[in-house]
């Protein structure tokens, strides 16, 4: 892969009211490839951090580097031609429920796919059979023309999945990808996004609740507290310390 | 143990009267019979007027059905029809864009301020008003009648547009957003399909509103069935009066099971 699909963050802020920053200037350089995992407790700002990339947040300061543009100055066709480089997963899934499966996958082209095309759902041909084989990948092959609404959490959040690779992105980030979903299926949930991801030398960029699946499948973990990073560094050298430091208390250890 | 030897405190009361609400019932009381004393409503012209009503009623029968007038009938109708179908169609077609350039969680907040004042503006009058304005601008007949019902269909289509797309799933069009789609695609892919189904029932329910309002605009010259009514009452051919309003009856009720028809057919 000749495109560098490195991400660098600089002094990003982002503050919702004035004076009370959730992020207070985080920097963060993240590789062109692997697994980087976020981890902190609610409300430290790790949705904040993601969503700023793609600019579904606008950042108050700070930049925002990726394939040699600046994502937080960008507006308007700019922003949406970045945009379909940045594939992103939901916690809700965020399918449209209304569209049929398929419907949604081809969702991760309208970047591409002029106006009428979508409105008439003539997307073109080699966009569908893409479509029918990330089905196939994430294992709902069957489910192509059943609505959105009709699916268990954990099949929807493979859609997600599937429509967030349909883009082809360069960078892909999941918001907590498996809170909704129960034990076992959150572990299907992240060994397909690393598979998948790993297989086409996509960087991903996850936040994570659950320590352990961090741990297990994450090649970097970040840990964020109170807007800022506390913790960074490879899965190994992640201790007791660290995640007192990054969650604060004690009990919840033992 | 009477309510006398409890601390003050303790005789709470459940239901505390709401003397504001008293106070306006009576004075809506007031008022309401004041007004009939002005309006010089009385019981003599109550009684005389059942008796007018009486002898008008006895004039209609039987509904009259010469050929010549069964011809004016089915035009008018057929104008009616007409008026009704184009504005309703005319009406869908612009009230999509117009809701949704009303909705506050989809554009800019200066444009929708703008769409819902332009909305406001086709909501202020009723119909009849407008068709009385369009009669006095464009002159008398199907074209000032269609474009009040185009008016009236627009003002109603468009603010529940609005009100629909506002009302949305927010996660679903951002995650339409986040793949880098055009405004127009996240509309299409992202907005219409969660708000067609409820729009499709909302142009049913004006088709059968315009159905009912073209035979109203036809009595102030906007053309149709009310003008034929109108010509009708002047003449005093009080038996056709009673065959066009029970043709409009039944064409109201054939709209309604259509309409409802509709609506089951895109849930």
């Amino acid at each position: 892969m000749d495109v560098d699909r490195s991400l660098v963050i600089r002094n990003l802020r982002k503050e919702y009211r004035s004076g009370q920053p959730v992020l207070k200037d985080v920097s963060l350089a993240v590789e062109g490839r692997g697994m980087t995992a976020i981890i902190g407790p609610s409300g430290t700002g790790k949705s904040t951090l993601i969503r700023c990339i793609n600019r579904l947040v606008d950042p108050t300061a700070g930049e925002i580097l990726f394939r040699g543009q600046d994502l937080a100055r960008l507006g308007g066709r700019a922003l949406r031609v970045a945009r379909r480089r940045i594939g992103m997963v939901f916690q809700e899934y965020n399918l449209v429920e209304r569209l049929s499966v398929i419907e949604n996958l081809l969702c991760g082209r309208l970047g591409y796919v002029p106006v009428w095309r979508a409105w008439l759902r003539r997307f073109p041909s080699a966009d569908i059979d893409r479509a029918f084989h990330l089905l196939d990948a994430v294992g709902l092959g069957d489910f192509a023309t059943a609505r959105a609404d009709r699916l268990s959490g954990g099949q929807r959040q493979r859609v997600g999945i599937a429509r967030a690779l349909m883009q082809e992105p360069d960078l892909l980030l999941a918001d907590e990808p498996t809170s909704s979903l129960d034990p076992k299926t959150s572990v299907e949930i992240m060994e397909l996004i690393a598979r998948r991801a790993g297989e086409r030398d996509i960087p991903v960029i996850v936040n994570i609740h659950n320590v352990e699946l961090a741990r297990r499948f994450a090649d970097r973990i970040v840990g964020m507290s109170k807007g800022e990073v506390v913790f960074d560094g490879p899965p190994q050298a992640l201790e007791q310390a660290h995640l007192l430091q990054i969650y604060g208390g004690e009990g919840w250890l033992e | 143990m009477s309510d006398a030897t409890l601390p003050a405190r303790a005789r709470r009361v459940a239901f505390p009267p709401n003397w504001p609400a008293r106070i306006a019932l009576v004075a809506l009381a007031l008022y309401a019979g004041y007004a009939a004393t002005i309006l010089d409503i009385t019981w003599a012209r109550f009684v005389a007027g059942f008796g007018h009503g009486a002898r008008f009623i006895a004039r209609m029968f039987p509904p009259s059905v010469a050929p010549d007038k069964l011809e004016l009938l089915y035009s008018g109708m057929l104008e009616s029809l007409q008026i009704a179908i184009i504005a309703t169609v005319v009406g869908v077609l612009i009230a999509l864009p117009l809701g949704l350039a009303a909705a506050r969680n989809l554009v800019p907040l200066p444009l929708a301020w703008a769409a819902r004042a332009l909305i406001a503006l086709f909501r202020t009058f009723h119909p009849v008003i407008v068709a009385i304005l369009f009669v006095k601008a464009v002159g008398f007949g199907a074209l000032a009648g269609m474009l009040a019902l185009i008016v009236a269909s627009l003002g109603f289509l468009s603010k529940l547009v609005a009100e629909a797309v506002e009302e949305m799933s927010m996660p679903q069009v951002e995650a339409v957003r986040a793949t880098g789609a055009p405004f127009l695609s996240l509309v299409i892919m992202g907005v219409l399909p969660q708000v067609m189904a409820r729009f499709i029932g909302f142009s049913a329910y004006q088709l059968d509103s315009n159905l009912r309002n073209s035979a109203l605009v036809g009595l102030v010259g906007g053309g149709g069935i009310g003008a034929t009514l109108f010509t009708a009452f002047q003449r005093f051919d009080y038996d056709f009066v009673l065959t066009i309003v029970l043709a409009i009856i039944a064409v109201v009720m054939v709209g309604e099971v259509l309409s409802g028809f509709m609506r089951r057919l895109f849930q």
